[in-house]
């Protein structure tokens, strides 16, 4: 106990002092507050957001497209890379196609899904659906390929088909990699969620982002920054949770006890 | 003669499988194992009895001949690997049962096998816990779970030190004399032949053939130094140098 908090306290100095820093710079003057509040600004305008309540619609709506996005993403990521990573006919009929379309810088998307879908939900959440995919779609396809053919063997000895072959050994074979694999799409969400934001929402930390810069009140960029470094930290501890607590049988450095 | 037959429990005629253009694999192989048996297939590296093995299996096909696996119902050969092969995800229990659709309901089944091995305290450790030994005896547990009506060992104490080894060999006869377990051994290891089999299939040359049939009829468990085994020891050993020696003008300058 002793030893956890004197890690959490070692990794609080470097931020301490930094806001120490800026707060005093900001008050002394040191700084010009139109272009940088001081720190108690910014608490204190994400105070006001709470009270009034549009903080929650914000931060329900942008965690609501990347939550959609991430979903659809991996789920299509999940079929089609089980299937391209088990079938190789599925491989070689699909893993070109879409290592073409992973070379499109994905916001290059934006302006047709635009034209499809307007300005509503779907585009956003497609688009944020695309950036989850390629990273999970790509981890899959690795992880399958590379389970031991010796472990695939012994369910051949017991006469497994193809179905049990994959529930029994490839999935649990190749749960890391699916595992790094969504953690790194949703970091990719949450960067899309911001594109897609940016450029054409009402609602959302995204939108924040703009009304910031449009009424010159950098507290609000930076608390919606500080929103969004929050979200996403959070989000991805959930899956780092996950990912140790099913992962607890890798004989590898982070088990070592 | 009738009733000889009906005890064959596996049956090999001329079971060929050829790699590099003939050069690697093995022909020609006939042998018959009888329930209860220990047969051993000892031979040099490259001899083609791993490939033998794993035609057994299943895992691979033979170009020609046939194999025949009788016994009662459906169930087929056991395969105990090199390596322990375990499932990393799963505790030692959970891999004892991994051949079974339903594994929750045989947990008395793996204590019964666990026991056998000796590893009734370990059943909800992982495979990373385990040393190689350990581990070996979970592999054990798992192809006897499944009760194999031949169990089929391919090299299973090569990578074990000698102690280990022996101990594993020692426990290998112990689960005989409890169930009778038929099995058939790869090995390269002529003591461990001697040690544990009832019919050694001596396999030589490249592709490999049976060079000899070697029976052994001391009772189990024997002692590691009895002199008829040493006299045996020679005799394998001379066969195998004869076969050799072809292959040694080519490396001897």
């Amino acid at each position: 106990m002793k030893n956890k908090l004197n890690l959490i306290g070692l990794g609080l100095i470097l931020p301490v002092l930094l806001i120490t820093i800026w707060e005093a710079a900001a008050r002394f003057g040191l700084i010009e507050s139109y272009l940088l509040p001081a720190p108690s600004t910014v608490v204190v305008s994400v105070v006001e957001m709470a009270q009034d309540g549009s903080l929650w619609t914000h931060v329900s709506i942008t965690l609501y497209r990347v939550g959609a996005g991430f979903l659809i993403g991996t789920a299509a990521a999940l079929l089609i890379g089980a299937a391209v990573g088990y079938f190789k006919q599925a491989e070689r009929l699909l893993d070109p196609i879409l290592q073409a379309f992973r070379s499109i810088p994905s916001l290059a998307w934006v302006p047709l899904f635009l034209l499809w879908m307007g300005i509503g939900e779907p585009s956003k959440v497609t688009l944020i659906a695309v950036g989850v995919f390629f990273p999970v779609y790509l981890n899959i396809v690795s992880g399958i390929q590379g389970v031991d053919r010796k472990l695939i063997e012994v369910g051949k000895v017991y006469n497994f088909n193809s179905l049990q072959l994959v529930r029994r050994i490839i999935l649990p074979a190749s749960l890391p990699s699916f595992l790094v694999g969504i953690r790194s799409g949703l970091g990719l969400g949450w960067m899309f969620v911001v594109a897609a934001e940016l450029l054409g929402a009402s609602e959302g930390l995204g939108y924040l982002l703009v009304l910031g810069q449009n009424t010159s009140s950098p507290e609000l960029i930076i608390a919606s920054i500080i929103l969004f470094a929050g979200l996403g930290k959070g989000t991805d501890s959930l899956l780092k949770g996950i990912e140790s607590r099913s992962l607890r049988w890798q004989d590898n450095l982070q088990n070592a006890k | 003669m009738l009733s000889k037959e009906v005890n064959d429990l596996l049956t090999v005629k001329k079971a060929s499988k050829l790699f590099k253009d003939g050069a690697a694999g093995f022909k020609d192989i006939t042998f018959t194992v009888q329930k209860g048996e220990i047969i051993g297939i000892l031979g040099t590296s490259g001899c083609g009895k791993s490939t033998l093995l794993r035609v057994l299996s299943g895992l691979d096909q033979s170009d020609s001949g046939t194999i025949h696996l009788g016994g009662e119902g459906q169930r087929g050969a056991g395969v105990i690997f090199q390596e322990p092969r375990l499932m990393p995800w799963l505790s030692v229990e959970d891999n004892v049962l991994f051949g079974f659709k339903n594994p929750s309901k045989y947990r008395s089944q793996a204590a019964h096998y666990l026991s056998l091995v000796g590893l009734s305290e370990f059943s909800r450790a992982l495979p990373r816990d385990l040393s190689g030994g350990m581990a070996q005896r979970t592999a054990i547990a798992r192809a006897l779970a499944a009760k194999p009506s031949v169990l089929l060992l391919d090299e299973p104490f090569s990578a074990l030190d000698a102690f280990t080894k022996m101990q594993l060999q020692d426990l290998l006869l112990d689960i005989w004399q409890e169930e009778k377990t038929t099995m058939v051994m790869v090995t390269h290891d002529i003591d461990e032949a001697l040690h544990v089999c009832d019919r050694i299939l001596v396999m030589s040359g490249q592709p490999g053939e049976i060079a000899a049939e070697i029976k052994i009829s001391q009772p189990k468990p024997r002692s590691r130094s009895d002199l008829t085994l040493t006299a045996h020891k020679e005799k394998i050993f001379s066969i195998l140098q004869d076969s050799n020696a072809g292959l040694q003008k080519y490396s001897v300058r």
